[in-house]
């Protein structure tokens, strides 16, 4: 009985672990890659889960589906942030007052975000449906929600897309290199503020798709980002502050903690275990696993 | 102005609000009028730490929530007068702030202000698990219809309000002015040059985060005594937070004045829109506040002054 529940306890982790890394891999590359502090990430994941929301109800669009489909105007939302930011702050210099007031903003946008929402659309709990939201597949003695197992499937297809480009592509290759040194960067002919928009965009298009991921989760009110928050900065930080595969690691290693918290010293403590992991991780090894 | 001089003008100002505030207004003014000083007490503790040495705290509403539930249990075990509870419940916090500087040493600006954040989950987790203060579903807490010389319960709860505002802005200011505040603004322009020059960086940091925590632990103990009812999602409110970091940010941090100026004009303003529009509306619109300023005016109201001076001049 008890290996039977800590079996389940681990793959129930796991499958949440692949959500929280869909949460984390656009904070990894504009936290850990671009140095943009980026704290109103989970807030755009909620938004995100809002719009599928909507083109759910309206249309009857399939959650996924969805979710693909509005990425451009988040990949928008995100090139307009990252304008507004670099003009009222990156372009006035690297002190530390001036980064203070990046963070100030980033707060700001998360809570005009969250509250926006609140006015929008009350703080009713909302949820969509879809053929996968529901059954669940027992191979012996071990459950798999499906609610659980789509997103953790996508979330994975997500990383290895990202990697890929990152790893293979120009513009990959030219995100990487701007985080190492815009300034060669400048001299090779590339200008790295476009590179840091596109990059910037592709971070709020992921976490739009995770959006979609968490209203398949679970019914989602305004201030459901705000428990994501430290556990997405953990997994980055743990996992080594812009490295993918760290995130992977970091967000499965992560789910499974929180997953053996919930189901042995019970479900109110498990948002505390992501910070403990955090303020554990930043105490002792600051680099992550995975860390350069 | 001289120090004491400067002692004796904030005492006659707080005086005079509070004469004003009873010839003049009616219960509500107090109940509100309570709420914008708080604020005034939270923003200038938030800039000790956040303006003075650039740190900056999204935890603040942890500190104030350890302040209010210190004087929950103080009133569930031995209820003392409520100078002493704001006095242990600054000291409460003061001890988490320095708890949280030694955990937080390491880490300079954003690995600071997340670590701050985590630690106001862990802190609102381990509350909402402990029943003795009523955990997750929140205690009452019952305060005596009136209190001898001032009467009216709330107007009680203004004065001492109104006495914490004075010490907190004039703390800040002799802090400012002092080897202290020199210390403060070294780590806030160039930290690593400092250590280098021979500031003892740590100390003074642990000095920031301390009299920080301990001013909004102040600033807590008296809350469950106002709302009378005490619950783990109203004494961590966000709100808080976002307040404290807002009004320095709109009113300027570089000096007492700014958080003064921030928290007067932005409680006064949320106090009116709770009222004509909706407690969520008054949110909206000190977040868009806060992002207008950061964007638009990055040094405040104080920091406008200086940008017309130097138009006025071409």
């Amino acid at each position: 009985m008890f290996y039977e529940l800590l079996i389940n306890a681990i793959v129930a982790g796991v499958l949440l672990g692949g959500f929280y890394v869909a949460v984390t891999l656009g904070l990894s590359i504009s936290f850990g890659i671009l140095d943009i502090v980026n704290i109103a990430h989970p807030a755009f994941v909620v938004l995100g889960a809002y719009v599928v929301f909507v083109l759910h109800s309206e249309f009857g669009l399939d959650p996924i589906l969805a979710s693909v489909l509005m990425t451009p105007l988040f990949y928008a939302l995100g090139a307009a942030i990252y304008q507004t930011y670099f003009i009222s702050f990156e372009r006035r210099g690297q002190s530390a007052q001036t980064a203070l007031r990046g963070l100030a903003f980033f707060f700001g946008l998360l809570f005009v975000t969250e509250v926006g929402l609140i006015l929008v659309f009350g703080v009713d709990y909302r949820f969509v449906s879809a053929p996968y939201i529901g059954p669940t597949l027992r191979l012996g003695a071990i459950d798999f929600p499906m609610r659980l197992v789509v997103p953790c499937v996508m979330s994975l297809a997500l990383f290895a897309a990202l990697q890929l480009f990152l790893s293979r592509t120009f513009m990959g290759r030219a995100i990487m290199a701007v985080s190492q040194d815009a300034l060669a960067l400048r001299l090779m002919g590339a200008s790295p503020t476009r590179i840091k928009r596109i990059a910037f965009a592709i971070s709020i298009a992921t976490a739009s798709m995770a959006g979609a991921f968490l209203i398949i989760i679970q019914p989602i009110e305004p201030s459901a980002g705000r428990v994501f928050i430290g556990r997405a900065f953990a997994i980055c930080v743990l996992g080594g502050m812009g490295s993918l595969p760290g995130t992977v690691i970091a967000g499965m290693l992560l789910g499974v903690f929180e997953s053996l918290t919930a189901t042995f010293g019970g479900p109110s403590w498990a948002p505390a275990v992501s910070f403990g992991f955090l303020l554990l991780t930043l105490a002792v090894r600051p680099t992550g696993l995975l860390g350069r | 102005m001289r120090s004491p001089t400067f002692f004796v003008v904030v005492v006659a100002v707080a005086v005079l609000v509070f004469v004003a505030a009873r010839l003049f207004g009616s219960d509500y003014a107090f109940f509100a009028g309570y709420v914008v000083l708080q604020y005034v007490v939270i923003a200038t503790a938030w800039n000790i730490l956040g303006g003075y040495t650039g740190y900056v705290n999204f935890g603040s509403s942890a500190f104030f929530a350890m302040g209010a539930y210190t004087a929950v249990v103080l009133y569930k075990t031995s209820p003392l007068p409520l100078p002493a509870v704001v006095l242990i419940g600054g000291i409460v916090s003061g001890i988490v702030g320095l708890g949280m500087g030694y955990l937080t040493l390491r880490l300079r600006g954003a690995f600071f202000a997340i670590a701050t954040l985590a630690m106001l989950v862990v802190l609102e987790t381990v509350i909402v698990n402990w029943d003795y203060v009523g955990g997750g579903r929140g205690t009452y807490v019952i305060r005596p219809q009136s209190v001898a010389l001032f009467g009216d319960y709330i107007q009680y709860l203004v004065a001492i309000m109104l006495t914490l505002c004075v010490v907190a802005i004039v703390a800040a200011r002799l802090i400012e002015r002092s080897q202290l505040g020199y210390g403060f603004a070294t780590i806030r322009d160039d930290e690593l040059a400092a250590e280098a020059s021979g500031v003892p960086t740590l100390r003074l940091k642990l000095i920031a985060t301390t009299l920080s925590g301990a001013f909004m632990g102040m600033a807590g103990a008296p809350f469950p005594y106002y709302i009378t009812y005490i619950q783990p999602s109203s004494a961590f409110a966000l709100d808080y937070s976002v307040n404290a970091i807002a009004m320095p940010m709109i009113g300027g941090t570089t000096s007492w004045l700014g958080p003064l100026i921030g928290a007067v004009l932005l409680g006064t303003l949320q106090q009116t829109a709770s009222v004509t529009l909706s407690p969520t509306v008054n949110l909206f619109i000190v977040g868009v506040l806060l992002i207008v300023f950061v964007v638009m005016a990055p040094d405040g109201i104080l920091g406008l002054g200086r940008v017309v001076q130097t138009w006025w001049r071409k």
